[in-house]
This record gives C-alpha cells, structure tokens and sequence, in this order.
C-alpha cells in the first residue's frame, strides 16, 4: 500500500511535465523546461536512491530496502527522459551530429557516461540477475552508481554559466552520502 | 538656442511622450512611487530598419523570459523580483573622451530624438531567440551630441547596481555593476539602440527600464540593461561577461554559426515559441549593413 503510494509519488513529476505541456505551463521555452527538469530528477532519484542505505542504519529501519530499487529505476527513468529530451527535442535524431557532439563537449560527455553507466544497472536490477551474479558480485557492480552520481553532478556544474548554486548543492549532498560510505568501509572494526 | 522654450523646439510626439512620462510620474508618486510602471507611447514612428516579414515573439514570452542577473538567474527571476525596480528619478552620464560631458535626467534624453520602434531579431548566447519590437532611436544620437575626441576608440556601458534592490545578485557569480562596450564605430551604427520601450509602451524592469542598449547583429549579453553610465575611452572596456569567462564570452560576441562557444554549438538555436531549431545566421542576419566594420578581421579569434 505504502509502496503504491510511493510509486505514485515519484511519478508526479512527470504527470506535472505532462499536464504543463496540455495547458501550456512550462513557461515560454517548455522544451529548456523539460530538459532542466528531467535532469534535476534524475540527480535527485540517484541521491535519494543512495540515502536509503544510511537511513536503514541510523534509523534502524532496515525494512526501508524495499524501496532502493524503486528509487533506483525511478532515477535510471528520469535520465532516459533526460537522454530522450536531448536526442529527440535537442538532436532531432541525427545520431552523426550527436556522437560528435558527446564527443566534443565535455560536459555531455559526462552526462552521457553518466547515463551510460545506469543501464547495466537498470538491466540487472531484477531478483534473477542478483541470482544469477551472485550477491557479491551484484553489489560490487552496483557501485557504478557512486561514478554515475559523479559524473551527474560534473556534467551539471560545467553546465551553468556562473551561478554555481545548485550544483553545489548537489555535490555537497553526494559528498555526505559517498562520504558516509568510505567512513562506514574504513571505521576501526568494533571489538 | 537654449533660449527658446521646450515647448517650441520640440516636437509634437515628442512633447507628448514627454507628457506621458510626467503623468506617469504623477501616477507613480500616488501608487507606487518611481517604480517602472508601463506607460503607453505614442506617436512611435516605424522605422526602415525594421524586419519585415518574421513573427513577433508574443510578449509574455519577452517579458517573462529574461537574462538580468542583478534580479536572479533563473529565467522567470526577473519577472518576479525586478517588480517594485525603481527607475524614477534617472540619470544618463555621458562622460570620458567628449568635448561636451553631459548628465541627462530620462526627461530630457527622451527629447533628443524621435521615437521609432524597430523589430528587430535578439539572438541569446544560449542558443535561443525572438523577435522583439523595440521601441528608442539610434544611440548615435546621444554619442555625437557629446562630441567624442580624437582619442575615443571605445565606448564602455555601466547598469545601475544597488544591492539592497537587488539582493539576489550576490548569487549571479558576476562583479557588479555589469560593464559591457562597443568599439565606436559599432556604438555609432545606425542599428545601435538606445533602447526605451517595446511592444508599444515603456520597458519593464526585466527588460532593462527604463534605458538599455540593443545591438541586434550581436549575443544577447551585450545589450546592456538599465545603463546609468556610457564612457567613451581609448582602451577596449573590460566587460563582464568576458571578465568571468574570458574564452567564453568575448569583446566582440557577434552572432556567427561558425564559432561555437565552447560547451555548445551556436550552429542552430531555437526561436521561442517554435519546435523546430532554426540556422544561426551570421551576424544575426544584419551582414549587409554591418560586415564592413570587421573587415579583414580574424572573426575565430575576435569571437
């Protein structure tokens, strides 16, 4: 029920995007719009993905699991959407014109690697594909997404012309939630 | 010729607009005193300058989309915070390498040419561009009037910057007050706008009130907003942009296809309101009128 509910949540934004685009909501260039947004999305899914494991310990609510896969899908969404605004609104599907220009400008370059790295992790997100790795190798492989959040955060910093705000913001909250990590990995063992 | 009245060796439409400006001071001082209100301008001429056939960008889009960041630095900022801007009293120095220095109040620069509205293309950095119908007359009209000496080869232009009526330009990353400039002869171009009014009235504060340049064959960026200041110097002007990012934003920044900025393309851009991204045209499309000033210049080097 709980988890409905949630589901139903993370799609608001896109039901927002989709109803501002009917009424003409979006502002006078809606396709700028969509394109910030969706990528403020997938930024915010992959920080909320990655809280949910510190959260499980601090509050002690290790039932919160249920819901890191979600979250992490709902991310991997939001950067197709991403992708999709780019190549289809941005590009108009010109695949040569858009390699080049991954390729030239280093900020979609980051970006783009950034998405790349999600979609392995995406595919192998079902309970079949954590059998057939085997825990430990799942999980070493789901560290992509330490990178992925990385490179999200770099490609929006190279993006902005001079008010740093934002990205920054970003970046502080993936350096707690990163940095929680390596602190729990290089803590002196408890005797 | 300082003798005669004003009433006599001014112009009708102008005396009119004249009018217009004082009642609407009259009206700020009952409501909501000196900010911008938009006033009506009548009597604008059409001027020759105009484009002709391309679709005017509606005005909510020009007036709710704006770069101004003393009033923030999302696109809808300035339509919000700029609101209460105040723009009454103003003045203009005209001031540097000029034989005849001069402080104009809105009052008397506004008298000194006709009016004209002239609908011209407005092409962002960000790839992104309108149509606009501007409403002002040839900036030259103030320049010459001044008298530039021999030494005057550049001519550099200050905003208004007052922190506490603009609080969120402590977040844009910029040194204000924005500086941007021209070379003279750029500055002196027929095309060159001293900018006062668009879409038949006077201009919002997002827009730039109550005075602002518009150089259409140039980014966005240089169309300096709320000008309180223009130098004439003999030394290119350190402008703004180019002191934040100077491999970014040069002097220059004519509108040009061929050179990219170098995180995007200026290849193609999106005219607001259109789904279809547009070729960039060199020069913005105004080639035939002012690609004589470059010529023989290295335009990949003086971007």
């Amino acid at each position: 029920m709980v988890k409905a509910l949630v589901f139903l949540l993370c799609l608001a934004p896109t039901a927002y995007l989709a109803w501002g685009l009917l009424y003409d909501g979006l502002g006078p260039n809606p396709i700028e719009y969509i394109t910030r947004d969706t990528g403020d999305w997938t930024l915010r899914f992959l920080l909320i993905s990655l809280l949910i494991t510190p959260a499980r310990r601090i509050l002690a609510k290790p039932a919160l699991i249920k819901y890191r896969r979600m979250l992490g899908l709902f991310a991997f969404y939001y950067a197709f959407l991403h992708f999709l605004t780019y190549i289809w609104l941005d590009r108009f599907f010109d695949v040569a014109d858009t390699l080049k220009d991954i390729a030239k400008r280093p900020f979609i370059t980051v970006g783009f690697a950034s998405f790349v790295l999600l979609i392995p992790l995406a595919i192998t997100s079902t309970a079949g594909w954590i059998r057939r790795l085997g825990g430990k190798r799942w999980a070493l492989l789901h560290r992509a997404v330490y990178i992925s959040v990385i490179l999200g955060v770099i490609h929006y910093w190279w993006l902005v012309k001079s008010d740093i705000r934002l990205p920054l913001m970003y970046a502080v909250f993936a350096a707690i939630l990163l940095g929680y990590r390596l602190y729990v990995s290089f803590r002196p063992a408890r005797p | 010729m300082s003798k005669i009245p004003y009433s006599q060796v001014t112009p009708q439409h102008i005396y009119a607009n004249r009018r217009k400006f004082i009642q609407n001071a009259a009206l700020a001082g009952l409501g909501l005193a000196g900010s911008a209100i938009a006033a009506k301008l009548d009597n604008v001429a059409k001027s020759p300058l105009s484009l002709k056939d391309e679709k005017l960008t509606p005005v909510d889009a020009v007036t709710g989309y704006n770069n101004f960041y003393e009033f923030g630095t999302s696109k809808d900022a300035p339509a919000r915070n700029a609101t209460n801007f105040k723009t009454n009293p103003w003045k203009l120095v005209i001031e540097g390498e000029v034989a005849k220095p001069k402080t104009y109040d809105l009052d008397s620069i506004m008298k000194l040419a006709p009016l004209e509205e002239r609908i011209y293309r407005m092409r962002c950095v960000e790839a992104w561009s309108m149509v606009i119908p501007w409403i002002g007359f040839s900036l030259s009209e103030v320049i010459k009037r001044a008298e530039p000496t021999a030494k005057a080869k550049f001519v550099a232009f200050e905003s208004y910057y007052d922190p506490r009526q603009m609080p969120q330009a402590r977040y844009g990353g910029l040194p204000f007050p924005y500086i941007e400039g021209l070379r003279l002869d750029e500055a002196m171009h027929p095309l060159t706008l001293l900018c006062s009014g668009l879409y038949g009235e006077t201009l919002p504060p997002q827009n730039g009130a109550p005075l602002r340049i518009v150089v259409p064959w140039k980014y966005g960026f240089k169309n300096i907003k709320s000008i309180v200041k223009i130098k004439l110097q003999e030394k290119q002007p350190n402008t703004t942009w180019a002191l934040a990012n100077n491999n970014e934003y040069g002097f220059y920044s004519n509108v040009n296809p061929g050179v990219d900025h170098p995180r995007w393309s200026q290849a193609k851009e999106r005219r607001i309101g259109e789904f279809f991204k547009r070729d960039t045209l060199m020069f913005n499309g105004y080639g035939d009128q002012v690609a004589k000033l470059y010529a023989g210049m290295d335009l990949k080097k003086n971007y």
